[in-house]
């Protein structure tokens, strides 16, 4: 597979001649393959979003560098703006960004920094808004007027409208309720199944990443301690209970049934998939 | 851009200046700042940078942190400079068009960036050393007389503690608005005055809003815990002046007698 993004021994340090000074990003190289959905996981200031805010361009690194298909996006910094429009990044809590007096036009802010003329602004304005959920009806209510959770569509799907080659969330579901989450993951999930572009999705719940991604990068103290499918790295639970990270519930609940004497493997991910091991069992029994 | 601000920022730490009593050093910074103006010569300006350096030594701050705090008025220092290099009156020393330089000119201008610089400084060392809380203590109580005349001095304070508390939260605020629009394209590098101001809009009105918000917010959680305002009040940190406060106040003193004697003999 082609690496889309890849990233060489960077390097991330704030606060530099400061009694702060700490490299959130520590020679970190990973890639991110075309057209995946990768996951990327750590506990609380494992640098996961300082991390992304280089992927596009919005932090530049301290030492090392980032290839955007083979080109170093630092090459020329007069083109940054290019590579912003190639990978799309949704912040987290992205609707405190909502500033417009539609969302229409909130969503059309993208576009229109890309100077596309007004009818391809208008066909992804609408493009994107059904991507993210939301209705026809909606596009001309003041943003200010919507739900917590309309506003988190309305900011992904102004993002989604610049057509990015690589979309990244940074803990897209976060503070949403459970109904809210599970149909705006089944959103992304729509998207990265139609589009086919690389998504990736930055996010502390274990369970999220398992139902969703292809491959998981986990970070902790700042560097990478693991990466592969989720069946490789949830099968090392130790190692991830070690950094701050855990496996996802119905891992749990498989280890702790085998703990008691069932003889279930705890290799499952997904309800789905302890459900299959559970239903095997029952064959067996038989 | 927005990192070079480094106003109303803390460095913790334990020297001699942090652990000063904020008003010791509230006080400190009102002789320095006198001394300052009253400075006419060389001597009294070595004498002032003297005190300067060694208070910069003693907190531990990196020089650096404070050269960089110069940054934002930079503008303000050659601005000045400029100005008093050409308008002062006196002995010509070179001139063209309508311009001319003069010796007095010259000296003016470089006291006064002098000036400007170590007044900036000597009050960033303040800033750096004394957290926001200690320094609005400390303003509450140097001001406490007021009070008789009815001056709301708790409210005074009480308000600044809150301004000084959110000006850290609102820059990175404002740092993670403008990431965020960024990363969809807005540009606020380019174009003449009126297409920047407007590329603003996306950054200040999600800004207000939060800045609302978090007023909104902040008042009702004050008014949870019951908050009304300094009648009948207690600290649970009492200020009390230390021997090491006393000396350092007499060496001030001493410098600013020093510097004033200096001023009277025309040095």
């Amino acid at each position: 597979m082609n690496p889309i993004i890849r990233v060489e021994n960077l390097t991330h340090t704030y606060g530099i001649d400061t009694p702060f000074c700490r490299s959130a990003v520590d020679s970190v190289s990973m890639e991110i393959y075309e057209g995946e959905f990768l996951g990327i996981i750590g506990h609380t200031g494992s640098g996961k979003s300082t991390l992304i805010q280089h992927f596009n361009g919005l932090l530049k690194p301290t030492s090392g560098s980032i290839y955007l298909r083979d080109r170093d996006i630092w090459a020329d910094p007069k083109k940054i703006r290019d590579v912003r429009f190639q990978v799309g990044l949704v912040f987290q809590y992205p609707e405190y960004q909502l500033f417009e007096e539609t969302v229409y036009k909130d969503i059309a802010f993208g576009p229109k920094n890309m100077g596309l003329d007004e009818a391809e602004v208008d066909r992804r304005v609408r493009a994107s808004a059904a991507f993210a959920g939301l209705g026809e009806d909606l596009l001309d209510k003041s943003p200010f007027d919507l739900s917590g959770g309309q506003k988190r569509r309305v900011a992904i799907a102004g993002v989604i409208a610049m057509e990015p080659a690589v979309l990244i969330l940074d803990e897209p579901s976060a503070g949403l309720d459970p109904a809210g989450r599970r149909s705006l993951l089944e959103n992304i999930r729509a998207y990265h199944r139609e589009r086919g572009t690389t998504v990736v999705m930055v996010s502390h719940s274990m369970d999220e990443v398992a139902e969703n991604v292809d491959r998981i990068i986990a970070l902790a103290n700042a560097g990478v301690v693991m990466s592969g499918t989720p069946h490789e790295v949830f099968s090392r639970a130790r190692e991830l209970m070690d950094v701050g990270l855990n496996v996802p519930q119905v891992t749990q609940v498989a280890m702790e049934l085998r703990r008691r004497g069932v003889d279930v493997d705890p290799a499952v991910y997904t309800v789905a998939d302890l459900r299959r091991a559970l239903g095997a069992l029952k064959e067996v029994g038989r | 851009m927005l990192k070079d601000i480094t106003l109303g920022q803390y460095f913790p730490g334990t020297s001699l200046a942090h652990r000063l009593d904020p008003r010791t050093k509230l006080l400190l910074t009102v002789i320095y700042i006198v001394a300052l103006f009253c400075a006419k010569s060389f001597f009294s300006y070595l004498l002032i940078a003297l005190v300067l350096f060694t208070g910069i030594k003693v907190s531990g701050v990196a020089p650096k942190a404070l050269v960089r705090g110069l940054k934002p008025i930079l503008f303000i220092i050659c601005f000045t400079a400029v100005l008093n290099l050409f308008y002062t009156p006196g002995e010509t020393l070179a001139s063209f068009w309508i311009f001319k330089i003069t010796k007095e000119g010259i000296f003016t201008a470089f006291f006064m960036v002098l000036r400007i610089t170590m007044l900036i400084m000597g009050t960033f060392l303040l800033t750096y050393t004394t957290s926001p809380i200690a320094l609005t203590d400390g303003m509450e109580a140097l001001l406490g007389p007021l009070k008789r005349v009815r001056v709301p001095v708790h409210e005074l304070a009480m308000m600044m503690s809150i301004a000084l508390r959110f000006i850290p939260t609102l820059i990175e605020e404002t740092d993670k608005i403008m990431s965020a629009q960024k990363a969809r394209g807005a540009d606020f590098e380019s174009g003449n005055l009126i297409e920047r101001a407007k590329a603003l809009v996306p950054i200040l009105v999600p800004l207000f809003i939060s800045a609302f918000r978090r007023a909104d917010e902040l008042a009702v959680a004050m008014e949870c815990r019951c908050y009304h305002g300094g009648e009948g009040r207690t600290k649970l940190h009492v200020l009390r002046y230390k021997p090491r406060d006393y000396l350092v106040l007499a060496a001030y003193a001493a410098v600013l007698a020093g510097v004033l004697v200096l001023a009277r003999f025309g040095l």
